[in-house]
């Protein structure tokens, strides 16, 4: 056991902070001290993807990184990306085109989702399946999320057109 | 009144019954982070448990020192068998007759065996205390081959052995060696030797179909928590079959059955990974015994992939025998089955190789004969059925390669062979020679439908020019193109000869009506993912006439929902979904008296229409079954029972045969033996369709499971029983990246005997789906010579199949 460090950080929007051992894995901060359980375990290993957050506007595997880490940052988890009466384009998107089955993966998967829209807003096929490719679905087999996706890019774009 | 204004097909819309493509309502708490799976529970005092596990494969205990584990901040307790041996705990009966070790008692059967269960207060002083623990292990000689474990003087089970050291009887009769498990055979073997013997033509193949892993994106797990005070334990976890889980806790720990509740919460995947009972839960339990605090076991990546369930693992010896025009005549199957250390498959208890007799596929065959004999290596136990019904994936892969290799031999087209061999539609309900009467097929017309789809000759021409050009150093790609043609044999099953530890595998649900017109409906299964919340809803919404967005779908808890044996085996649709039809029938039948009765009519003069009994002749005279489910609360009507409630048990007559026609088109470079997806086209009859949006998503992700099986996902040991494949680096799950578009397509053949003629589709892809992507891989190299090689197909063993052909120059 380690001597304690004293831990700050933003999650989704609220100011946290907290004593832990540097050897504590963000993960696991969120999950077992914050009860932010969205975010899930798949791997530890970083492979596939399940605790995918946002931290410092970029998507992270929260199992490989430690809490020193995440020491004043801000994370967006998928609890942070839309209110019941107001989801995210992705999250109406993901039910509408049947982009999840069992839904382990899906917090992970609509967090990276994010990520990679804000980044191309835009994207082919081919560059949604790229830029997805961290995240591991074991049901789906992957066509309906790369749908959904498409159909939440078209979604936000025609919203922010409308907008301007 | 503003309903008689409504069609009826408006009427029929807003019910979002049977084959509406109704979008899910288990969607919002997963988009939204919200569902609750096991290791989401927390409890006031909750501990955790985790596991000291051996890096040996075969090696005696010497000792177990806790001592110094016991001292780390945060241990509470460390249980070694000899804890576990007062409560009888320290060994487990398994699914398939046999017994497994709890915790090691007196040595280890294979890499990652449970050792110790170290109790504490988080995971991380978890860890720190199994650091601590100090195991003292003598090596033993390891078989990881089952050909030489039978061979072999090295006794792997003392515990089966008697005292000259003779293999005692199992729980499949006489064993033959020590090592031996059981040996279990269909079919007539002497007129099958006959028949090969005199054939025209024979084709022999031997084929291994390797050890894999359902390898669900969450791994198992569970929190016990008995509270003392009452006596009752709670027992959530990852359990595909909560029931027979409640029944087996019982038996082994005495403690009686109602006063043990099992919960299933939401299961991230299953695939055949949770069906069994795994040390972790007896730990659990006995830990939060002793404590007196819940306990929660999760294991990790590697554990899950080390230790529980893997699947497969059939070495396969064939023998088929046709005319010289290619009509079969007879086949021959030989299975050597590695089960591991322990048997722990999970069948139904009266085949130990689950139903491998379906390996006559979709092909008249008029004699056949299987023998499979299962052996003890030092292996991890399982033998799951990872997205299949038993060992049907097995079958199905044995006799589609088993008609590529016959086509070689008689220099004929695939597809033909396939096709002048189908069962006949009027040949249904058809007897196969290995004992299963199919259902209902109508093959020719979906592989014709398939062929012409896929344009078939067409692609034949493409892959001739290609073999030229190839030759004439134009191009480094081959194209292979992958046929399967499968039947499954699902929903098990008839309790006549399918139980589980004596419980029948019948399967149930009860439903109550609100007075206010909506409905909850508990069913003996639980979704991992299917979507029973939305599809059950869908079939009672036609049978009850609610709407199915006014109904709820509950399953996983014991304490609740009525006794059923769970959801594998592409089981529930066939026959939960059976009893959830047949309860609503009778609750349409109560409703039809008090339809009666409120119209002042006799019960024969009102029939059902949609959503509402109508009076024969005089369709304006009605009531919903809105009113009539308030009337049942609101009013007594004589000879009636206030309330409208029911519930069935469902014992199905036959089990369903699903089946398929499925083509891969796939172009390989032969350099660096990497193989590219052009095309693949699935077509699937199901029998009747609930929700198509479901079926589709259910054919992506078996076919996707089948993808990485064939191409890559393996379970490998090294000589010395190390796992070579613990974790996701080696493991292969294929990504978006990897992974093509697929084209879906049906015919429907409804089930005869099923009450609305669904038959399952959850496993079909990926039974279908591994023989056809495998053999468009060894199709791509006919050609040049080759006959049959093993999957699975990643680059480095194609490049080596193209090397060895000598097409490297
Ligand atoms: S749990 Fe973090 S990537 Fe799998
Ligand atoms: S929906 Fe189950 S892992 Fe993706």
């Amino acid at each position: 056991m380690g001597k304690k460090m004293h831990i700050q950080m933003q999650v989704n929007g609220k100011a946290e902070e907290f004593l832990a051992e540097p050897r504590e894995l963000l993960i696991y901060t969120l999950r077992e001290r914050l009860n932010i359980t969205g975010p899930h375990i798949g791997c530890e290993t970083s492979h596939c993807g399940a605790c995918t957050v946002t931290l410092n506007g970029k998507s992270v595997k929260a199992c490989t990184v430690f809490v020193a880490q995440a020491d004043g940052a801000e994370i967006t988890t998928i609890e942070g990306l839309g209110t019941p009466d107001a989801l995210h384009p992705l999250q109406t998107a993901f039910k509408e085109h049947h982009g999840l089955q069992c839904g382990y993966c899906t917090p992970g998967m609509i967090t990276r989702a994010t990520k990679l829209l804000e980044e191309n807003p835009n994207p082919t096929e081919e560059e949604i399946r790229f830029g997805m490719a961290g995240n591991i679905c074991r049901c789906t087999g992957y066509q309906n999320i790369v749908k959904s996706i498409k159909a939440a890019a078209a979604e936000m774009n025609a919203a922010k057109e409308a907008a301007e | 009144m503003k309903d008689d204004v409504e069609s009826r097909e408006d009427r029929v819309g807003k019910l979002k019954g049977l084959g509406c493509s109704r979008k899910r309502v288990e969607d919002a708490r997963f988009t939204q982070g919200k569902g609750n799976y096991v290791d989401d529970i927390k409890l006031d005092g909750m501990l955790f448990g985790d596991f000291v596990r051996s890096p040996y494969a075969h090696a005696k205990v010497v000792s177990i020192n806790t001592e110094e584990a016991l001292k780390v901040p945060g241990v509470l307790a460390v249980l070694t068998a000899k804890d576990l041996e007062p409560l009888g705990l320290h060994w487990m009966p398994t699914l398939a007759g046999d017994k497994q070790m709890v915790l090691a008692d007196g040595k280890v059967l294979f890499q990652g065996q449970e050792v110790a269960f170290v109790v504490a207060e988080d995971r991380y002083a978890a860890a720190d205390g199994i650091e601590a623990v100090e195991v003292e292990y003598e090596e033993l000689p390891v078989l990881v081959n089952p050909f030489e474990a039978l061979k072999s003087d090295v006794v792997l089970r003392e515990d089966t052995v008697d005292e000259n050291g003779a293999p005692k009887d199992g729980a499949h009769g006489p064993r033959k060696h020590h090592n031996h498990i059981f040996t279990w055979e269909a079919g007539d073997r002497e007129t099958t030797e006959q028949v090969i013997g005199e054939a025209e033509v024979v084709a022999t193949s031997d084929m291994y179909y390797h050890r894999t892993h359902p390898c669900p994106l969450e791994t198992c797990g569970c929190v016990a928590s008995m509270d003392k005070v009452n006596g009752k334990l709670t027992l959530w976890g990852t359990f595909q079959a909560p029931h027979a889980i409640r029944t087996v806790v019982s038996l082994i720990s005495g403690i009686e059955e109602h006063n043990i509740r099992v919960i299933s919460p939401d299961i991230g995947g299953g695939f055949g990974n949770k069906v069994g009972a795994y040390p972790g839960y007896v730990c659990s339990v006995v830990a939060s015994i002793v404590t007196g605090k819940p306990v929660k076991w999760i294991e990790d990546r590697m554990d899950n992939l080390m230790t529980t369930a893997f699947a497969r693992d059939y070495h396969m010896t064939g023998r088929i025998s046709a005319t010289k025009e290619g009509k079969i005549t007879g086949l021959h199957c030989h299975v050597t089955a590695d089960h591991g250390g322990f048997d722990a498959c999970a069948d139904p208890t009266k085949f130990p190789a689950g139903f491998m007799n379906i390996c006559t596929g979709s092909y008249d065959i008029p004699t056949a004969y299987l023998e499979v004999e299962g052996v003890y290596t030092n292996k991890a136990p399982g033998g799951v059925s990872y997205r299949c019904s038993f060992r049907v994936t097995e079958a199905v892969y044995f006799i589609e390669r088993m008609i590529e290799v016959l086509a070689i031999k008689l220099n004929m087209d695939a597809a033909e062979l396939r096709r002048i061999n189908f069962i006949r539609k009027e040949q249904f309900p058809y007897k196969a020679a290995l004992g299963w009467e199919y259902d209902s097929g109508d093959y020719h017309t979906a592989w014709d439908k398939a062929l012409k789809t896929v344009d078939y000759e067409g692609l034949r021409a493409e892959q001739a020019q290609r073999v030229e050009d190839f030759k004439a150093g134009k191009t480094r790609k081959l194209m292979g193109i992958g046929l399967s043609f499968f039947t499954e044999i699902v929903g098990a099953g008839p309790v006549k000869n399918c139980d589980i530890l004596g419980l029948g595998m019948f399967d149930s649900c009860e439903i109550r009506i609100h007075p206010t017109g909506s409905a909850i409906a508990r069913l003996g299964t639980i979704s991992q993912g299917q979507g029973h919340a939305t599809t059950f809803a869908q079939i009672l919404a036609s049978e009850i006439g609610l709407p199915a967005d006014s109904i709820t779908i509950e399953e996983g808890d014991t304490d609740t929902a009525p006794y059923g044996l769970g959801t594998y085996g592409s089981r529930s649709t066939p026959v939960a979904g059976a009893a959830t039809a047949l309860a609503g029938r009778k609750i349409r039948a109560k409703a039809q008296m008090i339809a009666a009765y409120l119209l002042e009519v006799h019960d024969d003069d009102v029939e059902f229409d949609v959503d509402r009994f109508v009076v024969k002749g005089a369709p304006e005279r009605f009531k919903t079954m809105k009113e009539i489910a308030f009337a049942a609360y609101n009013q007594a009507i004589p000879g009636i029972e206030p309330g409208l409630e029911a519930v069935s048990y469902y014992d199905p007559p036959n089990m369903t045969y699903p089946f398929g026609a499925y083509v891969c088109v796939m172009d390989i470079d032969v350099d660096t033996g990497v193989p590219e997806i052009r095309r693949f086209y699935a077509l699937d009859d199901c029998g009747t369709r609930i929700n198509p949006m479901i079926i589709e998503g259910q054919v992506h992700g078996g076919l996707t499971e089948a993808l990485a099986v064939a191409l890559g996902q393996e379970i490998a040991y090294d000589d010395m029983g190390n796992v070579k494949t613990g974790t996701l680096m080696d493991f292969f799950l294929p990504t978006a990246w990897e992974v093509p578009n697929y084209e879906t397509d049906h015919t429907v053949t409804p089930s005869p005997h099923h009450p609305i003629g669904a038959k399952g589709v959850g496993e079909s892809p990926h039974v279908g789906g591994v023989p056809c992507f495998s053999n468009a891989v060894q199709d791509a190299f006919r050609a040049f010579g080759n006959v049959h090689t093993n999957m699975p197909h990643d680059h480095w063993r194609i490049w080596k199949t193209a090397h060895e052909l000598g097409l490297h120059g």
